[in-house]
């Protein structure tokens, strides 16, 4: 499953309200986050403890600083598995070499004495997911895990993900504005757009046959090796709307081609246009005829 | 790290030298000398005179600070002092007891309060706590130490009897522990009000810079208890700005101790700077100055020790020790 959608359209907060780590200044009003058929939010803190980094865990978007400058990998990674398991220290020492070696670390025994700072983004990156890992949870979130890294180094952690949650049984939840990276590892897509989901369907529905007029945007947005190279780069006009602004209508309606008198004041809601495939716009036949017109989405 | 603080050591050493020598000469500037404490004007010239020889005062002032310089290399020896002819070394060893034992307490007192409440304020940021412990930490900042002492004395001593004012412990008495715990209550609440004070904001604003990290999002999404995320993750990261305004604590104190010590009438270290300057005893302010400087050399050594110690990224090299 990968989230896409543009800055600041809430694919991180999402991804934070499902671990209840969101902060103070905010909190879930309504609605249900369910976990084998518990619901999250009806769980205490001491509960959600349990299942932070053990059932669901999760990757963030900055290696370099998402590990304790002043513990070493293996002390941070022992804390992690001794919180889950009751193995004792030499256990839970064997199993984070282990977890170490399985993502590709070079002398793992090393790394484990190590202190971040010694360690490379695509190194801490790789540790990180280990320590996701290492618990074997139901759920992983990655939350932009390789936007920090080169891209040589994205390719691999995305693979090293994708081959360790298959070994381990672990679904990925990925977060993301790299649409590359969802076409390679994603089977459903979600797309989100000022905090609301706009569109989920398959991968392929959504290359093929994008529904909402934000997700062709996204699609044709998209840089190809074999255009012209005086074509102009495509956007989408204009930005998220702010906090400030009224969300009055259609969230997108200001920046969409296909907007009507009834987008302005009509907050469409999501549909399914056909089997598996959800889209919340209310001129989704419009849109999808131009779309076919213009020569199809974008074969990728 | 041993090679370090050798080097550092051997460092401290031209350092002393420097000190010394600036010493004896604005000590040899200041008006009034040892002979005007002793002698009566009324008697004969040539009696003051004969003083003055005895005391080793009528030659040049470098030549002064050889004799004094060499005594204190080759036998390690301070001198005697001018007005009680006691010797130095132990006159301050006998006052550095009660000074250690009233800022040690203090220094451990006021830190005990200030990295918890300063800890809490930080985690309940504009809470009622939070304003309260800012309200005393500025209080505690603010009313000077001689001002809350007398004030103390004034309520504790002179109203209700409850407490001695002054001295270590009871003329004639037997000089017991609790009789000295007594006595230190008083001197030991002003130190560590200031010391509470001024520690309590740097570690809530240390602590509140800790707090916004990410590596404390990854611990609370490893499903760790957040007092441990607090107790465990954050202060060990919010200590290392916390471990340099601490050792700069050790000087502070030993000099805040010259009015504590007047005011509370405690026999340690302030006290005899203090007396010993009023009687322009040389000799004894020689010795006092150079045990100041080895504790502010000594503090600071400290500090970088221990700065290493909280802070795996920092490792002290040899060259690293060249440009400090």
């Amino acid at each position: 499953m990968a989230i896409v959608g543009e800055s600041g359209c809430g694919k991180s907060v999402t991804a934070l309200s499902i671990m209840r780590l969101l902060g103070k200044n905010s909190r879930i009003d309504h609605g249900n986050i369910v976990l084998d058929g518990t619901n999250l939010l009806e769980l205490n803190e001491k509960q959600m403890q349990e299942i932070r980094g053990n059932r669901i865990s999760m990757i963030f978007q900055e290696p370099m600083t998402s590990l304790n400058p002043v513990f070493t990998i293996g002390y941070q990674m022992i804390e992690a598995i001794q919180l889950h398991t009751d193995q004792d220290k030499k256990q839970a020492s064997a199993s984070a070499i282990e977890m170490l070696k399985k993502v590709g670390l070079p002398r793992p025994e090393r790394i484990m004495k190590d202190y971040p700072f010694a360690l490379s983004g695509g190194m801490r990156q790789r540790v990180m997911i280990a320590m996701a890992l290492a618990c074997k949870p139901k759920v992983l979130i990655a939350d932009e895990p390789t936007t920090a890294l080169d891209v040589t180094v994205q390719a691999q952690i995305i693979r090293l993900m994708k081959e360790l949650c298959a070994e381990v049984g672990t679904a990925i939840i990925l977060i993301t504005h790299d649409l590359g990276v969802v076409a390679e590892i994603a089977d459903r897509v979600l797309v989100m757009y000022a905090g609301q989901v706009v569109e989920e369907t398959d991968v392929f529905t959504l290359f093929d046959r994008p529904g909402h007029p934000y997700t062709q945007g996204l699609l044709r947005s998209v840089l190809h090796l074999d255009a012209d190279k005086d074509a102009r780069l495509v956007s989408i006009p204009g930005s998220v709307p702010t906090m400030y602004q009224s969300l009055k209508g259609c969230r997108f309606h200001n920046r969409c081609s296909y907007a009507t008198e009834h987008c302005l004041s009509h907050p469409p809601t999501l549909e399914a246009t056909q089997q598996g495939h959800w889209t919340r716009c209310w001129e989704v036949e419009a849109a999808a005829s131009s779309e076919r017109q213009s020569g199809g989405g974008v074969s990728s | 790290m041993l090679n370090y603080v050798i080097r550092r050591i051997l460092i401290a050493i031209p350092v002393l030298f420097g000190v010394t020598i600036i010493n004896f000469i604005i000590m040899r500037m200041a008006p009034g000398s040892p002979i005007d404490m002793l002698v009566s004007p009324k008697l004969p010239a040539a009696a003051i005179e004969a003083k003055k020889v005895e005391l080793g005062l009528n030659s040049p002032v470098y030549v002064q600070y050889y004799h004094w310089l060499k005594n204190l290399v080759l036998h390690g020896d301070l001198g005697y002092s001018m007005i009680t002819y006691e010797s130095v070394t132990k006159m301050i060893w006998s006052h550095m007891g009660p000074t250690v034992l009233l800022m040690g307490t203090s220094l451990i007192l006021g830190v005990a309060i200030a990295i918890p409440l300063g800890v809490l304020s930080a985690t309940r940021q504009y809470s009622k706590l939070d304003y309260t412990a800012m309200t005393g930490s500025f209080l505690g900042i603010s009313v000077p130490s001689f001002f809350l002492g007398l004030g103390l004395i004034y309520i504790f001593s002179l109203q209700l009897h409850w407490l001695p004012s002054s001295g270590m412990t009871v003329l004639g008495g037997s000089g017991g522990v609790v009789d000295v715990l007594r006595h230190m209550i008083l001197p030991v609440i002003v130190l560590t009000a200031s010391v509470a004070g001024r520690n309590v904001r740097y570690v809530r604003s240390s602590m509140l810079e800790i707090m916004g990290q990410e590596y404390l999002r990854t611990a609370r999404a490893k499903g760790l208890r957040e007092f441990l995320v607090v107790n465990r993750h954050a202060m060990r990261n919010a200590l290392i700005p916390i471990v340099t305004v601490l050792g700069m604590e050790i000087p502070i104190l030993f000099g805040g101790a010259v009015v504590i010590e007047q005011i509370f009438s405690w026999p340690g270290i302030g006290q005899l700077t203090l007396s010993s300057i009023m009687s322009r005893d040389y000799s004894t302010i020689m010795g006092l100055n150079l045990v100041a400087a080895f504790v502010v050399i000594l503090a600071n050594l400290l500090t970088d020790v221990l700065y290493a110690l909280v802070d795996p990224r920092i490792k002290y090299s040899y060259q690293g020790a060249a440009k400090s």
